[in-house]
């Protein structure tokens, strides 16, 4: 029979006991929630090394992609060079330029109208309004020779109204048959 | 004995004309461009038609941020055009710079520096390593070169307080002397 205080004292014992396996068994959870905060973090920081590559690429454009842009551009100072051969210093500012502008997340038609408003629309090479630059031209052309042809018709017909209905009234024989008769006619008169 | 001939087909005539039309359209064409070519810059003695420099920040004219040369009227005016990309610019940057420390304070002559074809970073870059504080703006569009016609940079024009031009420098200055000699005759 146990008595109270060596009740309390077994008591006691088995409560540190208790709390010892608690411990061991508990230990083994911690681990297992300090592996996990590893992982975690390595996932965090993969993801984050992942992120950045992305974003440098976002930042910094190859000069691939300046070039793509930049060989629809005319260098300014040599005539019609394009941009991604120039090798003067102009040129390459300019090709800096256009890469600042693609890391600001600019397009390529926002890029060459940049270009086209700043240094005018020789630099641009192609001109931004196509149906300025082609169409007119050649509709005021394809105009002005219509009006020019009217003009040369309405000109000569009143005189070749006069001229030719006589003309054809004295000859209505083929001239060439006529000729052709003659010269035999003399041949045989020679003959 | 009879010949036949087979009848040519005369080309229409509205034809023939639309092509003599082009033809002598690109021709006008080559010829405007070599006449043009040819001209050289406006030469002295020439009225300056008005045109608008928008300045940089920070290098503007009585705090505005845009001027026209007629506004200008009454004072001579120095048109100087540069680029950062070119290296004989950097010949004149000082003297030019002296010059209008010099004359600024007379409030009868003022700069205008007209940046031709360049970037904004690299024109300032360009200015403050130069030290330049006289009012300063890019050539937008070509706009402003275009009308002086002009074959490269540096090349800088003298306007008269009537608006006439008095001289044109083509290439750099290489003393300060050379920029006086022009200005203070213009003064008087």
């Amino acid at each position: 029979m146990l008595r109270i205080g060596e009740l309390r004292l077994e008591t006691e014992e088995r409560r540190n006991e208790l709390k010892m396996k608690r411990k061991i068994l508990t230990t083994p959870q911690k681990i297992t929630g300090h592996r996990l905060f590893l992982v975690i973090l390595f996932a965090s920081l993969l993801a984050l090394a992942l992120f950045s590559v992305v974003s440098a690429q976002g930042t910094t454009p190859t000069d691939d992609e300046v070039n793509r842009i930049a060989k629809k551009l005319y260098c300014p100072v040599c005539e019609n060079v394009p941009l991604d051969v120039c090798p003067t210093e102009a040129c390459r500012q300019w090709r800096e330029q256009i890469r600042e502008m693609l890391s600001e997340g600019r397009t390529e038609e926002e890029i060459i109208d940049y270009f086209a408003v700043t240094y005018g629309e020789r630099a641009a090479g192609d001109p931004r309004d196509k149906v300025k630059a082609y169409l007119i031209p050649v509709v005021a052309i394809l105009l002005g020779t219509a009006m020019l042809v009217r003009a040369l018709q309405m000109w000569k017909k009143p005189k070749a109204a006069e001229a030719v209905t006589p003309a054809r009234e004295a000859k209505p024989i083929v001239p060439r048959d006529e000729y052709v008769t003659r010269i035999e006619e003399e041949l045989k008169k020679r003959s | 004995m009879t010949e036949t001939t087979s009848p040519r087909r005369a080309v229409p005539l509205w034809i023939q004309i639309t092509v003599w039309a082009f033809l002598v359209g690109l021709l006008a064409i080559v010829a405007m461009g070599l006449s043009r070519a040819q001209q050289g810059t406006v030469q002295p003695g020439q009225r300056i038609d008005d045109f608008t420099l928008t300045f940089y920040s920070g290098y503007e004219w009585d705090g505005r941020s845009e001027i026209k040369l007629s506004d200008l009227r009454g004072k001579i005016v120095v048109i100087n055009f540069w680029a950062s990309w070119c290296k004989p610019c950097e010949q004149e940057a000082a003297e030019l710079q002296q010059a209008w420390t010099e004359y600024e304070p007379t409030g009868e002559v003022v700069f205008l520096g007209i940046d031709y074809v360049d970037t904004e970073t690299d024109a300032r870059v360009y200015l403050k390593k130069f030290g330049i504080t006289f009012p300063n703006g890019p050539d937008l569009a070509t706009k402003i070169s275009q009308y002086f016609r002009i074959k490269g940079v540096p090349e800088t024009y003298f306007v008269d307080k009537d608006g006439v031009l008095r001289y044109v420098q083509v290439g750099p200055f290489v003393s300060i002397e050379q920029i006086r000699a022009q200005i203070d005759p213009l003064l008087k």
